[in-house]
């Protein structure tokens, strides 16, 4: 229990910190970029416990975040169901996809699951673009209705704010136990070796489905709440650069911690808008940070800053 | 209790375990030696569902487990103790214990997996006083013990050891055989034992098998292996004793 308690305690005190941020904000837009920084966390935070925890690449979940946002946007604008059922279907939809593909691709070692999510992502992409009356192809789908929930409507951007602020905060704390708990000393064990874990009687295939589908559910829940925030989507924030940018995202905050992928994500989100003064050289100076990053900081910025820490007491 | 019917393995192109056939009685420690790349690992790695035979099947307690996933196989009572100890490094020496009793575990039987970590850690006492430390820091021979300890904690009736004194000094991997024998003679534990050194093997042992390029080609109770002149001038090489009356004359 102590682990728990200790847990419990980080995430109260990051609720806090991000309760009181918006406060600290001069500009209004910050806020805007906040929520979209949160909502890429709670992606990566699903793709650290893939990548980070069972060993597997996925190059396509932007995908199940784009697929869960069209699923709801349609469900609700073109069909009016409402905005819970939407939700769900948009969750339940991108697990299913996920299932489908995880069980040839995951009883397989080495790095099917990568091909396989590429392929799914770029045939999601196409079919986003190409299949104009539903999605309303390159040029997006308008009109989504504003998340409201239990006859509460988050109109005000902070109130939004606060609302994924909060499934964040419950996203990291199942995440957290769910690595402490035996299925998370399982996964471990299949990211050290593949070979010892399945002769310590480890199903392999089948841990790898289960953290599989469950990331893409976690893409899937930031994919309904980026539909319903926006009101506007379009194929392009779903594509191929945006997986390669999650997968960054945990790579750069450190994949050993499930705290690096947030970290990771609100570093990625926020640096083109501090680099956004530089104009021309912008993405020259995104490419060399990260660059640098990867060579001083090998472990993520998380790792990093705990050794720092270690160091220094 | 675990016999092995002609069976043939590959490896991609390569015919690494050719017709082999092999049992092992209830009670025993069987020795199967031979050279580097003669098939000893591969034929483990069969048994215990790692690897897919192509031809050829093995039946353990009266139940066919040739096409088995090697989860089923430990749940069966196949226990593998891995060449080069594959123990979960970053992970302590608590976790990778419990690891072992994984698909066993409940809370019911919380109370029995706590004492056999308790028993486990008797046997070999280092592993307690480094329980909470990660097993990469261990040395060769305690993660040799943590592995075993770990093929021991799914409560195996028959436990499979890789080159057991791979790496380790020789009183250390002296030490490491003791141990196996009392498991035996304690617990009544059948072992399957691999070993490049053949002649500590084939002491500690019952019977043993002499592979040969994937090909069993000599069988037999242990000591008359031991005097076979064939493994003695292929495996054994010349006895230290040998040697003491040769600087003697």
């Amino acid at each position: 229990m102590n682990g728990f308690k200790r847990d419990l305690l980080t995430i109260s005190l990051f609720l806090a910190g991000m309760l009181l941020l918006p406060r600290c904000l001069t500009n209004e837009y910050y806020v805007n970029v906040l929520i979209i920084s949160g909502l890429n966390a709670i992606v990566a935070v699903g793709l650290n416990l893939l990548l980070g925890f069972a060993g597997q690449i996925s190059l396509g979940h932007a995908a199940f975040y784009g697929l869960a946002a069209y699923t709801t946007s349609i469900l609700t604008t073109t069909y009016n169901l409402p905005i819970i059922a939407g939700i769900l279907a948009g969750i339940v939809l991108v697990g299913l996809v996920a299932y489908l593909i995880g069980i040839p691709t995951l009883k397989l070692s080495g790095h099917y699951l990568a091909m396989a999510t590429l392929g799914f992502g770029i045939i999601v992409y196409i079919v986003f673009n190409e299949t104009i009356e539903l999605t309303g192809g390159p040029s997006g789908f308008v009109g989504i209705p504003r998340l409201s929930l239990f006859g509460y409507s988050f109109d005000s951007d902070l109130s939004y704010y606060y609302l994924v602020v909060f499934v964040l905060a419950i996203v990291l704390m199942f995440s957290l136990n769910l690595i402490r708990s035996r299925i998370g000393r399982a996964l471990r064990a299949i990211h050290t070796s593949e070979k010892a874990a399945q002769i310590s009687g480890i199903d392999i295939a089948r841990y790898k489905l289960f953290i599989f589908v469950l990331s893409a559910i976690l893409a899937g829940i930031a994919g309904v709440l980026y539909a319903h925030y926006l009101e506007f989507i379009a194929p392009s924030s779903f594509g191929f650069n945006h997986s390669v940018l999650l997968v960054t995202m945990v790579v750069l905050g450190g994949m050993t911690n499930v705290w690096g992928a947030v970290a990771g994500a609100f570093f990625l989100t926020m640096l083109p808008e501090f680099l956004r003064a530089f104009e021309n050289i912008e993405f020259l100076l995104y490419g060399f940070i990260l660059i640098v990053c990867m060579m001083f900081l090998p472990e993520g910025i998380v790792g990093g800053i705990q050794k720092l820490v270690r160091k220094l007491t | 209790m675990l016999t092995i019917k002609n069976i043939d393995v590959f490896y991609g192109k390569i015919h690494a375990v050719r017709r082999a056939s092999l049992h092992v009685r209830r009670g025993e420690i069987v020795a199967l030696i031979g050279g580097n790349g003669a098939g000893k690992t591969t034929l483990l790695s069969t048994v215990s569902g790692l690897l897919r035979p192509a031809a050829g099947n093995i039946v353990f307690d009266g139940q066919e487990i040739t096409r088995l996933g090697a989860d089923r196989i430990v749940r069966a009572g196949i226990s593998h103790v891995p060449e080069g100890r594959l123990v979960f490094k970053p992970l302590s020496v608590e976790d990778n214990l419990l690891l072992g009793s994984y698909h066993r575990f409940s809370f019911k039987l919380k109370q029995e997996i706590t004492e056999d970590m308790e028993a486990i850690y008797s046997m070999f006492p280092v592993l307690k006083e480094r329980r909470k430390q990660p097993a990469g820091t261990l040395s060769g021979g305690e993660q040799q013990m943590l592995a075993i300890g770990r093929a021991l904690m799914a409560r195996p009736k028959v436990l499979l050891l890789d080159e057991p004194g791979m790496g380790l000094a020789p009183n250390i991997t002296q030490e490491i055989f003791k141990h196996i024998v009392s498991l035996r003679d304690k617990f009544g534990l059948t072992v399957l034992l691999v070993e490049q050194n053949a002649r500590s093997a084939l002491k500690i042992a019952d019977r043993g098998y002499v592979l040969e390029t994937g090909r069993i080609v000599l069988q037999g109770p242990a000591e008359e292996l031991l005097q076979n002149k064939d493994v003695q001038r292929a495996y054994l090489g010349r006895d230290i004793t040998d040697q003491v009356e040769i600087s003697n004359e």
